[in-house]
């Protein structure tokens, strides 16, 4: 059963120089469990589509259902059921991890002790236990990463949205997200769509890809089936697909790196 | 679950004030300017009301204390949208009429609370006022906050930086108090004067705060007060509220 399914979604900017096409016409099936990756040049609209999808920016055009709820019609519905991380993260740098982790789960209408007991199964669960009484500012990139992530699965979403979540990761975290990714589809049959730049992680994690481009889907399927069709064999890299496909390299100023 | 939604926000933000001792006072330095230096020159002029020149200067720094508090607190709101609290906080299920509720009403706590420390001083420099009146003045400030301050989220939140909220702030702010009277009462003026500060919704509010301070209650100006000050709360969140509803920039 499709838990997303967008049609000709679209979000357009205006500006002072002009508009902005940002998301021209999404067309986004995800089956419910699945693990997608979105990819895409930077600008190709992947933080807006999910932003959109997560109700924070109402689409200019299109349609969507997420988690059965009609994105524009019922939007507290769809919130009630999905998580985000957002590029950027989303912590008040002077209190402490515990206060926020628990307002979260508040504001996702846990009671006060199933709040605070989930702010310390998740702090486990991302060993972050050590830090719950520090002020968010004073931890590491890296570590704000992973309260970032905790701060969304507060309320168990069946729907988990992360953008870009193991940018500033260090090879140890990335493949500790990894695992927690397939842990939370395995278990509790969450959904997750992630966006990422670096592809040995989109290869290694994802069941599907779907590849943006100016602001449209240029490519999807599996891993395989990607490199199979665009770069000619599954025995190719993914970034010569992804060369293929948008003439860009994913991250060239920074090639991915390998997770050990 | 507004009412759920209204206390956890609120509850966050004060504990964010009060974690700045320093922010819960620093709106008190001018009104406190004001009573010291500015006050004492007016114990013998004649301004006209009923009551000693205390009861006619004390509502008005009360209400330039939430005007330029008030005013300024979208400042807070663009620090948390840049840390991404603002969105973090719109994705989940939260009432967006709570996300500006909660804040508001931090506001009005904070700057009651300040009003209450400038009574007092103003007591100290020889106001007397009766009890009822001081009470109906704090009602007003409070009003007037959450009114203000919710513009002042509405307006930060559409501006994006401090770099174009601060002087716009600025540029609205003196204005409104030099055309409202809060310092002097406008029937002092020439007619043009006292006519064009009828344009200013606070002009309503300090005529009945300042009624309220001479006793007089059930007057045209207390009546006019209670509702222009209402009705520009009402509002003022609404536009606020929909601001936390779309800003999607
Ligand atoms: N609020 C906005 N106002 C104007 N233009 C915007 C706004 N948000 C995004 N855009 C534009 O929309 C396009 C898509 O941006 P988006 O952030 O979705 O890209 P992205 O795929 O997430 O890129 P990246 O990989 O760099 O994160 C870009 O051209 C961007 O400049
Ligand atoms: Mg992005």
């Amino acid at each position: 059963m499709a838990i997303i399914s967008t049609v000709s979604l679209a979000r357009t900017f205006r500006t002072k120089s002009g508009t902005v096409q940002a998301v021209r016409g999404i067309d986004l099936t995800v089956r419910e469990g699945e693990i997608v990756g979105l990819l895409g040049p930077n600008g190709a609209g992947k933080t807006t589509t999910l932003r959109m999808l997560t109700t924070l920016l109402a689409p200019t055009g299109g349609a969507a259902t997420v988690a059965g709820h009609d994105l524009v019609k019922d939007p507290a519905s769809v919130r009630r059921a999905c998580g985000y991380v957002a590029q950027s993260g989303g912590v008040d740098p002077q209190l402490t991890v515990r206060e926020e982790l628990v307002t979260q789960g508040r504001m996702y209408r846990l009671g006060r002790a199933r709040a605070a007991e989930r702010a310390r199964e998740l702090a486990h669960e991302l060993d972050l236990t050590d830090l719950l009484d520090r002020p968010c500012a004073a931890l590491s990139g890296g570590r704000r990463r992973r309260l970032d992530i905790a701060m969304a699965l507060l309320h168990e979403p069946r729907l988990l949205f992360l953008d870009e979540p193991t940018t500033g990761l260090d090879p140890a975290g990335r493949t500790a997200l990894w695992d927690l990714v397939r842990r939370l589809r395995d278990d509790h049959g969450t959904t997750v769509v992630l966006t990422t730049h670096y592809l040995d992680e989109a290869d290694a994690l994802c069941d599907r890809l779907v590849v943006v481009d100016g602001g449209t889907v240029v490519a999807e399927g599996t891993p395989a089936a990607l490199k199979l069709r665009y770069a000619g064999s599954a025995d190719a890299s993914l970034q010569d697909a992804f060369l293929a496909l948008t003439g860009r390299s994913a991250a060239p100023a920074d090639p991915a790196p390998v997770a050990v | 679950m507004l009412l759920h939604d209204t206390a956890l926000i609120y509850g966050r933000c004060l504990r964010q004030s009060l974690r700045s001792r320093f922010a819960l006072l620093f709106g008190l330095l001018m009104p406190m300017l004001y009573l010291l230096f500015f006050g004492p020159l007016l114990t013998g002029l004649p301004l006209g009301g009923r009551g000693s020149s205390w009861q006619v200067l004390v509502p008005g720094l009360l209400l330039q204390l939430g005007l330029f508090g008030a005013s300024f607190a979208g400042f807070a709101i663009i620090i948390e949208k840049g840390h991404g609290v603002v969105d973090r906080m719109r994705v989940t299920p939260v009432s967006r009429l709570a996300l500006l509720l909660g804040r508001v009403l931090r506001d009005a706590t904070v700057f009651v609370f300040q009003a209450v420390l400038l009574v007092l001083a103003a007591v100290a420099m020889g106001l007397r006022a009766p009890l009822a009146g001081v009470l109906i003045g704090f009602v007003f400030v409070a009003l007037l906050t959450v009114s203000l301050a919710a513009l002042s989220y509405a307006l930060a939140m559409r501006m994006g930086t401090p770099q174009g909220f601060g002087p716009a702030i600025n540029a609205l702010t003196m204005p409104s108090m030099l055309l409202s009277g809060l310092m002097l009462p406008m029937t002092l003026g020439p007619a043009w004067l006292d006519a064009l500060s009828h344009l200013m919704p606070l002009r309503y509010l300090v005529d009945a705060v300042r009624d309220a301070y001479v006793g007089a209650y059930a007057t045209g100006h207390m009546l006019l007060g209670s509702l222009v000050a209402t009705g520009f709360a009402l509002l003022a969140v609404t536009v606020g509220t929909r601001v936390f509803r779309t800003a999607g920039a």
